[in-house]
This record gives structure tokens, C-alpha cells and sequence, in this order.
């Protein structure tokens, strides 16, 4: 990751749909071009955050996985 | 694909016409596309715990994808926008249903209890027992409450309707209802809104 998120959202131990709804509440309330890091233990959340990219417009920068916890930066458009 | 003439070319003739017309018809449909915003309808007829999960996670998944969302609670439905949500599950004539331990160690929550549904439906209070343990479950393993999915949905706009006939035929008060209720309606006025949508389920 070259540069930090600028907001992040702790989603561990939620489960679908928590982790998608919580990203859409957390980036309402971003500027365009802002970045969030979200981190989820939802193996789900792995297809989903793909999936609410592609619809809404936003700009999935990474997705990576780590010992069970996977970490998104989504960028607002 | 380049830029497509919007004045008709002056030297038309019949295949320079069809060509310009598919060019501009397809620019046409893609901005269609690009605008439209989906939409969900849904019919949710069911008032277990179990069966509530459906329509709220569906409702406020696409909700959350941007997509208008609208939901229609008939009959048993109407149960899951009382103010007081007291919501059971019944193992009764629901053979699928897995009757796990929410607590203990792994072994023992991995056993799938068997229990016949004649049993089930003879012993007094399994329902109790029953929905306490898929409530402890949801608990455990993360997944939202009802009352957090409604609460997302209503945040997210989508527009809760409750079935008019149903209030009636149960005796049921407009007050024992969440305020957020978008319209007391019927079938009849429903069904438009569910013509028009691109996605529409009965649960």
C-alpha cells in the first residue's frame, strides 16, 4: 500500500450484509477522491466489496488477505 | 467507438442511414444504461425469525448498492414492522432447518440434533428454546438483529408499505406500527411499483 486510507472502518466479526452496509454509511460521509480501509473477517465480504465497486461507482484500490482478515482501501469517486 | 454525427449527414442515402441510426441508437441505449438505477420490489409474506432475514438483508443490500428499494408487508409479513419486535421461529414443518448448540465446544456444536418434527411439535415451549438458540447463534457468528437490518433500511430509503387488508382481517392498530411506514396500501397499488421494477421477489 503506497499511501494510508484516509478513513478506516473496523468490520471483523460482522457478517453479511454488516460489512457492505457499514462501507456505504462510512463513505457517505467522505469527500470525493478520500479513501477508506475497511477490514473484515467475512470471507463473503471478499466477492462483495467487488461487487458494490463495480455498482456504485467506486474505485477498489486493493483487496488483500491476511491470516483470516481482509483489508480493503475503497476510494470515493 | 467515435463520435457519432447527431444531425442526420446531408448525402443520406438508405445504408448510410441505417449505419448512422445503429451507431446513434446504440450511443443511445449505453447512456440509457449508464443511467438507470435498478430497482428491487419485494412481497414479504412471513413473520418467523427466520423468514425476516430475507427480505431485510436483500432490502438493505441493494439499498446499500444504490438501487431503489421498495418492500410490500402482507399477512404474516405485517409482524416485522411492529413497533415491538417479537419475533419466534418454529421448527415445525421446517425439516431443513439445522437445530444446532450455539455454546460449548466444537464437537458438540457440529452435531446436527436430529429431532423428529412430531416431537417438536408436541413438547411445550420448543419454540422458546428454539428461537433462543438461533438468537444466541446470530449473536455469536456476527450476523446482524432484525431490528438493526430495519433500522439500515429505513436509514437507506427504502420504503417500507404495509398491506391495508391485513390490518383489517387481523384487528391489528395503525399505532401498534413503525412510524417509518411508508404507505398503508393494497395489492392493487403495489403491483405497479412491482411492474416497473427490474427485480421482484416474493418471500
Amino acid at each position: 500500500m503506497s499511501t494510508p486510507a484516509t478513513h478506516s472502518l473496523d468490520a471483523r466479526g460482522l457478517n453479511c450484509p454488516l460489512p457492505i452496509l457499514r462501507t456505504k454509511k462510512a463513505l457517505s460521509t467522505m469527500g470525493a477522491g478520500e479513501t477508506l480501509a475497511i477490514t473484515s473477517t467475512d470471507p463473503g465480504s471478499l466477492k462483495d466489496m467487488q461487487a458494490f465497486c463495480k455498482q456504485t461507482g467506486h474505485e477498489l484500490v486493493s483487496s488483500n488477505s491476511l491470516q483470516g482478515e481482509f483489508v480493503f482501501i475503497v476510494r470515493k469517486p | 467507438m467515435g463520435a457519432v454525427e447527431k444531425t442526420i449527414p446531408a448525402d443520406l442515402d438508405q445504408s448510410r442511414f441505417d449505419q448512422w441510426f445503429d451507431q446513434r441508437f446504440e450511443t443511445k441505449m449505453a447512456e440509457r444504461e449508464a443511467a438507470h438505477v435498478p430497482s428491487l420490489s419485494i412481497i414479504a409474506t412471513k413473520g418467523t425469525l427466520d423468514w425476516a432475514y430475507p427480505p431485510f438483508i436483500l432490502a438493505s443490500t441493494a439499498a446499500a448498492l444504490g438501487w431503489d428499494v421498495s418492500v410490500f408487508f402482507t399477512f404474516y409479513g405485517l409482524e416485522l414492522l411492529k413497533k415491538d419486535l417479537h419475533l419466534e421461529i418454529s421448527p415445525l414443518g421446517n425439516p431443513s432447518m439445522p437445530m444446532k448448540m450455539p455454546f460449548g465446544p466444537k464437537w458438540l456444536k457440529d452435531i446436527n440434533w436430529n429431532v423428529p418434527n412430531l416431537i417438536m411439535a408436541g413438547v411445550p415451549g420448543f419454540e422458546k428454546v428454539a428461537t433462543g438458540l438461533m438468537a444466541q447463534t446470530v449473536k455469536k457468528k456476527g450476523v446482524a438483529t432484525i431490528d438493526e437490518l430495519r433500522s439500515a433500511c429505513i436509514e437507506a430509503d427504502v420504503k417500507l408499505f404495509a398491506c391495508q387488508m391485513t390490518v383489517d382481517l387481523f384487528g391489528y392498530s395503525q399505532d401498534e406500527f413503525i412510524p417509518e411506514i411508508e404507505g398503508w396500501i393494497g395489492a392493487a397499488s403495489f403491483l405497479p411499483t412491482a411492474q416497473k421494477s427490474d427485480v421482484c421477489l416474493f418471500v
